[in-house]
This record gives C-alpha cells, structure tokens and sequence, in this order.
C-alpha cells in the first residue's frame, strides 16, 4: 500500500498555492501518474493537495485570440474537443496517442505535462543524479529506451506526448504561484538536465500550472506522428510535432518538435530551416527528414531510434503535404 | 513497512487478509499522524483536509446505492471497493495503470479503480461489474461474453466487460477499429481478444435490443 499522507482539496487556487508551498506537498490531478511513483517510491509525499476541487482549471474558453485549455482537462476531452481537433490537430493527436482509454479519461492535461519520467533507473530502486544521487545508471546501462540528444548528464525522454505538439503550436503556459501567476512559452517551460537535473520543468514549490493558452495563426496545419512499440498504451520510442504555416503554396513558417528522443520536447532547427520557404514536394520532405537527425547521439542501445525518428518526421510532413 | 505488506485486495479468501492489514495501517498511521496534524490545522476552516491515518468518513456512491464508511486518504477505490464494501468483482492486477482489471465507470467513463483515490470518488457516480447485473440476470456486454466464449481463465474478464460497457455507453455503434482502440486499456494474458471484441460487436446489438 502507499505510504500514509495528509490529503487536502482546497476550493480556491489561492488555498492550493499556499499548501503546495510547504515542503513535502504534492499536486494530484488525476492522480494516474502521481498514485504510481507514489506506490512505487520513486518521491514520497507528506500531503497530497487535489486540484479536482478547483473548477476554474476544468474550462476550456474560446477567445478571438486563441484557445484557453485549463489544465484539468483530461487527455480524452483534448482529443476529441472540436476546436482542438480542428484548429490544433497535432494536440489532438498527441492526446489521443498517450497511454490507454481509461488513462486518459482520468489524466488530465496539466498532470501529463507535469508527469515525471519513465526511465527505469528512475522508477525503480536506483538512487541516481534525477533522485539526487551520484551517478546515471543508463549511460553504462540499458539505454534502448534513452534519449539521442540532449547535453547529459541525465538521459531521460520526455514522457509526454502533448509536449511537443504544444511546443510546436507555440502555446504558452499559465502558471499560478506564491508570487502572482506568470506566462512561460511551452518551449521555455521544459528544463535540460544540464541546467536542473532533478526538474523536468520550471515550476518552483507552490506553483501550479493552471492553463495551456493555444494561439489563433492563420494557415496553420499540424500533426503528430508517434512511433511506439505496440499500439496502445505505450510510450514513444520517437515523434514528431510538425506545425506549419503554409501561404501560397510555401512553407511560411515551420516548427519540428521531436519526443521519445530527448529530455525536454526538441526543436528541429535544421529540419526547420530546411522546409521554410519552400514547398512541401517529396524531396524536400525527405531532405527535412534527414535534417531532424542531425546532431543525434545514439548511446550504446537506441540508435535503431534515429531511423525511427527520420520515418516519424517523414510521415508527419506527407500528412500535411 | 505498511506499503510492501499486505499489497491491496491479496484476493478473495486470502488467509492473512484484513486483520493484519488493518493491524499494520492503525501502527504506522499513530507514528505519522501526530507531525502532520498539527501542521494541518491553519488551513481546516476552507480547505477539506484529512490527516494521514486517519478513518474519514466518505459518502461513495456505487452501483446506485449511497455508502457511508471510513477510509484513509491513502487508500484507493480498488482496495475500498474489496476490502470495505466486500465487492470483489473488480480485480486486482499490475495496480500500476498497466492491465485494466480494475476497471470502474466513474460517472459514465471507464477508469482504473487502482489509480484513483476513494476520497477523489466521493460526489461521483461508481459502477462496478457488480452494477451491471440484474440480481441474478447477466447484463448485455456479459451476456455477449458467455455467448460468444469471450474468456478463458476469466481474470481480466471483469474489467473487460466494465470497459467494454463504458465504450457502448459513449459510442452505442462502434466499428471494429473503435472496438480495438477502446478496448485497449485492457489485458487478457490468455490472448481472447478476437473473441473479445466480438463480444463487444454483440454486445453493442444487444444493448439496441434492449433498448438502451
Ligand atoms: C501505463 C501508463 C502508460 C502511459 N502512457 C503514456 C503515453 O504513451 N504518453 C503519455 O503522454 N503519457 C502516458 N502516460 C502518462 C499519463 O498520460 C499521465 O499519467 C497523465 O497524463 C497524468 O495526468 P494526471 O492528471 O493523472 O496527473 P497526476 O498523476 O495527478 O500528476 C502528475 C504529476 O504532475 C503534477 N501535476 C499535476 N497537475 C499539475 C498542475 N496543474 N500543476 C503542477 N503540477 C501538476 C503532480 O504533482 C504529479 O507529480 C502513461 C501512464 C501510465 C500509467
Ligand atoms: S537517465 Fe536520468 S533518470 Fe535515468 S538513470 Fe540516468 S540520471 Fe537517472
Ligand atoms: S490493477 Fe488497475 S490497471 Fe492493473
Ligand atoms: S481470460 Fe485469462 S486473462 Fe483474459
């Protein structure tokens, strides 16, 4: 059984922020992810504070500008929202390609963001760097599932399949805290382990991430490609976000957001480069494709990854195309 | 000690069950529980707060029947819906989110009952497979099950057919590939899944029939 805990479901962001700023309280959303390194100790948690009482987070609001999606909208309401899917297809994907049916009646939007990650060092009794230990247990290790890019020292993937289409949309995240709320882009709310190696993300003790707010850009098209393992209930072994803005037959502007295959949502900047201001014919894809490889450095078991990872890319851009 | 022991709901008759369990949260709750309490005490006039350990009186509601009864913060509705309330139809797996046998409808949708916290159902509507008979008389999806031999050993059969219900509910009509992709939160190690989802496809004429 876990481990006993004080649990609190305040009613109002302000009583949320005030408790979570205490040492030791943790945030439960659906609680799918928490419950699981709860049971298995990855972290313990003297109290465990429900956001389920805090109805704010549940809204999904429309605005000339963009989309304001709150954070304790489950994955199943992202995938099959009409606007998301319409406006905002690769979040839709994404939503739709994370974890299981009941998972993502239950998880919600924030928590998958916030969710911590799958390496099995991590999860299990290791007490490495991200547990606040001395070494990397995969360097040396079973790595097949690691990442290809990133400056060490930690080889995480980012477990989250909305990340990167979130990175590529250019959403931008709403944070609530004991200082006030503050705005981070989604690109900038993800941290490497070079600079936080217990982090995954910015967020400081007391803070909750309330909103994902998604731009209006006109001409936008997007998808999310997702190569796993099997067909369900799996994470990615590597993927691919691709935006685009597309204006008289050219590529006006281009994000290519890799997951499975780096400790934060990796931007593509040469895969980028490659497709603006051209049109999306074969060769061009392909050479895109290409590009988002470059600069991979396969660990001693996942380099079968780096041509996953050029076919993820290679499909998302022909489903556009 | 209490979280390796007695890992939740050991089973139907398991001979080392509930006293001991029951033994072992009351001692480690003791220790815990005097730290936090104080702590607590600030925030109790807005905030709903329930010290670790400690039995909290909750209101759940299962299979239509309104259950009032004590549980500890840390206890989830899988190990309530056994232990507590006797009602050993949802399974036991992984208890990690990893296999579906615990599958539960919460106000409709199917979830998996080890992943939630039973203070988290309270205020929601839980079904169990328990809910989905007529005293004796099978419902539809089980109906289909028996008919179209959907099971061998029977263990992910519970959650199979609670999810398999959540779907029909939310799509009454679904192709095979909706029947693939809703049912995939569900493992049967004994590998019925074509079976499976031909119960599925019955069950969802079935239910027509029936009228619902
Ligand atoms: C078997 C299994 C398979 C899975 N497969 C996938 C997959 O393929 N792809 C994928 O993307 N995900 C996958 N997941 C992860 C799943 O999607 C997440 O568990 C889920 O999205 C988390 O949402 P939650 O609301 O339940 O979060 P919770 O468990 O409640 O929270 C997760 C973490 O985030 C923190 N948190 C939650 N909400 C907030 C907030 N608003 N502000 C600040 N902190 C917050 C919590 O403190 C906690 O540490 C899988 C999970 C399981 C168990
Ligand atoms: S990859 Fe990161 S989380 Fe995994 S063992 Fe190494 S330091 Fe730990
Ligand atoms: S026991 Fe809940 S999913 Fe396996
Ligand atoms: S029938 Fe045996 S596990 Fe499914």
């Amino acid at each position: 059984m876990i481990s006993s805990f004080t649990y609190a479901r305040p009613k109002t962001l302000q009583e949320a922020v005030e408790l979570l700023a205490k040492p030791g309280a943790r945030a439960h959303a659906g609680g799918t992810d928490l419950l699981g390194c709860l049971r298995d100790e990855v972290f313990s948690a003297e109290k465990v504070v429900s956001l389920s009482g805090l109805s704010e987070l549940k809204t999904i609001v429309p605005s000339p500008l963009g989309l304001h999606v709150g954070a304790l909208t489950t994955l199943a309401q992202v995938a099959s929202y009409k606007p998301i899917s319409g406006m905002y297809r690769a979040l839709a994907e994404g939503a739709a390609a994370a974890a299981s049916p009941q998972l993502r009646n239950q998880g919600t939007l924030g928590g998958n963001l916030c969710q911590r990650p799958r390496c099995w060092y991590f999860r299990g009794e290791f007490s490495c760097l991200r547990k606040g230990g001395e070494t990397c247990y995969a360097y040396d290790g079973e790595n097949q599932y690691h990442s290809l890019f990133g400056p060490g020292p930690c080889f995480i993937v980012h477990p989250s399949d909305t990340a990167s289409p979130l990175v590529a949309l250019e959403a931008k995240f709403r944070i609530a805290g004991p200082a006030g709320t503050r705005t981070v882009d989604a690109e900038a709310f993800f941290v490497l382990p070079d600079a936080e190696v217990q982090k995954e993300n910015v967020l400081k003790a007391g803070e909750i991430l309330t909103e994902v707010f998604l731009p209006a850009q006109a001409g936008l098209l997007s998808t999310y490609r997702k190569v796993r393992s099997r067909g369900a209930w799996d994470f990615a072994l590597a993927g691919a976000a691709v935006a685009l803005v597309v204006a008289g037959g050219k590529v006006a502007k281009a994000r290519v957001v890799l997951s499975g295959v780096a400790p934060v949502p990796w931007r593509a900047k040469k895969a980028e480069e490659a497709l603006t201001g051209k049109a999306l014919d074969p060769a061009v894809i392909r050479a895109a494709a290409e590009a988002a490889t470059a600069g991979a450095q396969p660990m001693s078991g996942n380099a079968y990854k780096v041509d996953l990872l050029r076919g993820a890319v290679e499909e998302a851009l022909r489903a556009i195309a | 000690m209490t979280e390796k022991d007695g890992k939740e709901g050991c089973g139907d008759g398991c001979p080392h069950g509930v006293s001991r369990r029951g033994f072992m949260t009351r001692v480690g709750a003791g220790t815990i529980g005097l730290g936090v309490a104080a702590a607590a005490g600030t925030a109790e006039a807005t905030v709903h707060e329930i010290p670790p350990g400690e039995p909290h009186r909750v209101t759940l509601t299962v299979n239509g029947t309104t259950h009032r009864l004590l549980v500890e913060p840390r206890e989830t509705l899988l190990y309530v819906l056994r232990e507590r309330l006797g009602m050993t139809a949802t399974k036991p797996g992984c208890e990690r989110g990893e296999c579906g046998a615990c599958t539960v409808l919460i106000d409709g949708a199917a979830r998996y009952a080890c992943l939630t916290l039973a203070v988290e159902a309270e205020g929601h509507e839980v079904t169990t497979l328990e809910g989905l008979t007529k005293g004796e008389e099978p419902g539809a999806v089980q109906r289909a099950f028996m008919d179209e031999d959907a099971l061998q050993c029977g263990y992910c059969t519970p959650g199979q057919i609670v999810a398999a219900e959540g779907l029909l509910r939310a799509r009454p009509d679904p192709t095979l590939e909706e029947i693939r992709t809703g049912m995939s939160g569900n493992l049967c190690r004994c590998g019925a899944y074509v079976h499976i989802f031909r119960a599925v496809k019955k069950a969802s004429v079935l239910r027509k029939d029936a009228g619902r």
